[in-house]
């Protein structure tokens, strides 16, 4: 087999081995049991005191809900106001100017909500000062809040009645001295002896042996590059994010970056196993998760290790795969592995540019964001796949002839709108946003605007679609990755996409913590023989029917009119 | 709502010192001891830097072992692709383009032997890399250009070649600046 391939198996089972004792380590961390990093709690006691933090005190699901979106809204502003003015303050060696206002909004939001998705370019459109105080800092908070959001779920999840959910500030803030400082070090460390760059320096100018005068864009990357992929935040520090080779110097680093993106969501899945006393629960998810990871994944792989079918008819070599827009020292297997990992988890960051990824491929990275829950990202991951898990558990019972119940508790009316609701608007806002973009684009292409709608589109027919496709279904999944082509850094496309990813951030985080809190409330049935059990193959494979109908229905109009018209023009013309 | 506020305040500044300065300032302070000292490793002819070893460069003379086409005209003070989708018309004539280019400097090449690398731009716009039959498939070019013998040529490359990661992970490789570099030592 070839060496390209056994990369990308070898990557996936490192992953799994890690983040199985990871999981575990994850749950002792939140049960207060011994850790092997005991050692920070006196700092962490410092944190809490200074603070006013009363750890003792423990707050029901919408308690947990205020002091989430209050501190939220606190880094909104002040990332807002950062990024407005970093052209005038200090850390700006290469003296960037500003962000204007539209792309102030969408950055600062991007960012809070831990997409990153980045209408700017990090080389021009940055500085040292928000790259660190901005953008760093977000990638910690922010996968920080999605981790402690989904501990509440799991605190809910526990076979006694309660609204006494375990304290926010606690979980959050454990969540990134336990879990991702320490992990981040480490790799950030590894990519330094690798090549990364770690310094303050400016840019660098050289000549070239040719005698071109180029610039080097450089700066403190590396510690940002490991939390971007740790978080599941996918934002580069460089324009061309981990393709770039001082982002991503060599075949190790990209086997590293590979894994840690995936590392917690995955073993998030075990630790709530471990958690809750059910393991055999979290295998049944890991199984299905991983199930619809290969759904997509083969083919994808498969596309792009055949190469262009157009370009094959040229009459070239072709047996490294699809090149354009892949860099060599990846190659084309483990460029597609990581544009199924990066979209199915919400990471975003990219090592080839998706724009040019084969219609097949990019049909996958879209079904990838629009299911957002094969594995998902740190934390909404296992959040979205709840909606599903509640769905499943309420058809089946119908379809049995039982009372829905999951995990000892009624499934009732309440919760199942909640449900419904969280699980259709995310195909709302992504069909809405389209719908809106290509009226815009087919109505008024010469609007008179900054930029006109016509230029928007880096590509013509099919795939033009699918570009606008891709950008409102990246927001919403909170996702980031981009094909890259379109011209999104002008007003309209700012603001609409910000609306988005608010949308698309807090609501599935809210849906969740909602129904998890009631139905602690709920009387506890112990489990009987007639029970529907949740922990089995059979409900395993009910879910993943549910995940697949539901985006099927509601996607499979508009991928038919992208990625799936560009395949069938591609290879059967 | 009132207390959550102070506490949310009080926690965004420990975490911003935490996240944002400690944090990177220990990375910074050890990459100092990795090569390069966490500024990019360099690499020098006769004491003059003439490059990055990661980063890619515009070769373009016979001479040179070329490298791949860039979206950024191999200008590291940005970097992307060229983000052109499969199927458009207007890209594919250019890589068409860019093989007819090809063959006319380097005559006496077949064309199955063109691996597409060499006519498509990489993702970052400064791919460092070729794959070992992009830099042999231009062995000819070169050592008839600087009138050396073709074998010489042929070594040099594949003295060159990066093996896969631990012989077993991922493709192999040659730096075309590495390439180039040990090229011009040759007399």
């Amino acid at each position: 087999m070839n060496t390209e391939l056994i990369g990308v198996i070898a990557t996936f089972a490192i992953t799994v081995l890690l983040a199985i004792p990871l999981g575990k380590y994850i749950a002792k961390v939140f049960n207060n049991e011994k850790t092997i990093l005991d050692f920070i709690a006196p700092v962490e006691r410092f944190i809490f005191r200074i603070c006013g933090i009363d750890t003792s005190k423990e707050m029901n699901w919408k308690q947990h809900l205020m002091a989430l979106l209050t501190i939220n809204m606190l880094w909104f502003v002040y990332a807002f106001v950062l990024l407005y003015t970093q052209g005038s303050l200090f850390l700006n060696p290469d003296g960037n100017p500003s962000m204007t206002s539209d792309l102030t909004f969408n950055t600062a939001i991007s960012f809070l909500v831990n997409c990153n998705l980045q209408d700017y370019s990090g080389e021009t459109g940055a500085t040292y000062l928000t790259q660190l105080f901005v953008f760093n800092f977000l990638m910690f908070v922010s996968a920080a809040t999605g981790i402690a959001a989904l501990v509440v779920v799991f605190n809910a999840m526990r076979d006694k009645v309660t609204d006494k959910l375990g304290n926010f500030f606690v979980i959050f803030t454990k969540t990134i001295t336990r879990i991702l400082l320490p992990l981040s070090i480490v790799i950030a460390v590894l990519l330094v002896f690798n090549g990364t760059p770690a310094s303050f320096h400016g840019k660098d100018s050289i000549i070239t042996m040719q005698g071109d005068t180029v610039q080097v864009s450089r700066g403190p990357a590396a510690g940002m590059i490991a939390i971007k992929h740790l978080g599941t935040n996918g934002g580069g520090w460089f324009g061309a994010n981990s393709a770039h080779p001082l982002e991503n110097p060599n075949y190790f680093t990209n086997m590293l970056e590979m894994v840690v993106q995936v590392l917690i969501p995955i073993a998030m899945i075990f630790a709530l196993g471990f958690y809750i006393k059910r393991k055999k629960f979290s295998y049944v998810i890991f199984g299905v998760m991983t199930i619809g990871m290969l759904t997509l994944l083969i083919p994808t792989m498969m596309a792009e290790m055949n190469g262009n079918p157009a370009i094959t008819a040229m009459g070239i070599d072709q047996h490294s795969g699809a090149t354009e827009g892949k860099e060599v020292r990846f190659g084309a297997a483990a460029s597609g592995y990581w544009s199924i990992v990066t979209t199915i988890i919400s990471t975003g960051s990219v090592n080839s540019m998706h724009d040019s990824s084969m219609p097949l491929s990019g049909n996958m990275q879209l079904l990838g964001m629009m299911v957002n829950s094969f594995y998902g990202g740190c934390g909404v991951g296992i959040l979205n796949y709840y909606i599903f898990i509640i769905i499943a558990v309420f058809i089946s019972g119908l379809m049995v002839g039982r009372t829905p119940e999951f995990l000892g508790r009624k499934i009732e009316a309440r919760e199942m709108k909640i449900a419904t609701l969280i699980a259709l608007l995310h195909p709302f806002i992504i069909l809405v946003g389209t719908a809106i973009s290509s009226f815009t684009l087919v109505h008024y292409p010469n609007a008179d605007w900054a930029v006109k709608p016509s230029t928007w589109l880096n590509n013509p027919g099919y795939h033009g679609f699918s570009e606008m496709l891709y950008q409102y279904t990246s927001c919403a999944a909170n996702n980031g990755s981009g094909f890259e082509g379109l011209g999104d850094n002008n007003v309209f496309w700012n603001v609409t996409t910000g609306f988005v990813l608010i949308l698309g951030r807090y609501l599935p985080i809210i849906g969740p913590l909602a129904i998890a809190g009631i139905l602690a409330k709920k009387k506890y049935i112990p489990e009987s023989a007639g029970t529907l059990r949740t922990d089995t193959g059979t409900f395993g494979l009910m879910t993943y029917a549910v995940i697949m109908i539901i985006a099927a229905l509601a996607f499979f109009p508009a991928l038919v009119l992208g990625p799936i018209a560009e395949y069938f023009s591609l290879y059967h013309h | 709502m009132k207390t959550y506020i102070l506490t949310s305040l009080k926690l965004t500044a420990v975490m911003i010192i935490i996240c944002s300065v400690l944090y990177p300032l220990l990375i910074a302070g050890i990459a100092k001891t990795a090569p390069g000292g966490g500024k990019g490793e360099t690499i020098e002819v006769n004491g003059k830097v003439v490059g990055y070893a990661n980063i890619g460069q515009k070769f373009t003379a016979d001479k040179y072992f070329w490298s791949r086409p860039s979206a950024v005209n191999y200008n590291a003070a940005g970097s992307g692709g060229s983000n052109k989708g499969p199927s458009n018309p207007a890209y594919l004539k250019d890589v068409q383009a860019k093989i007819d280019t090809f063959l006319v400097h380097n005559p006496g090449v077949n064309k199955a032997d063109i691996p597409a690398e060499l006519v498509t731009a990489s993702g970052s716009g400064l791919d460092p890399d070729l794959s070992p039959e992009g830099a042999l498939v231009q062995v000819k070019r070169v050592a008839k250009t600087r009138n050396i013998s073709e074998e010489k040529v042929k070594q040099l490359v594949e003295s060159k070649i990066e093996k896969p990661l631990l012989g077993m992970f991922g493709p192999a490789k040659v730096n075309v600046l590495k390439l180039n570099v040990a090229l011009d030592n040759i007399r």
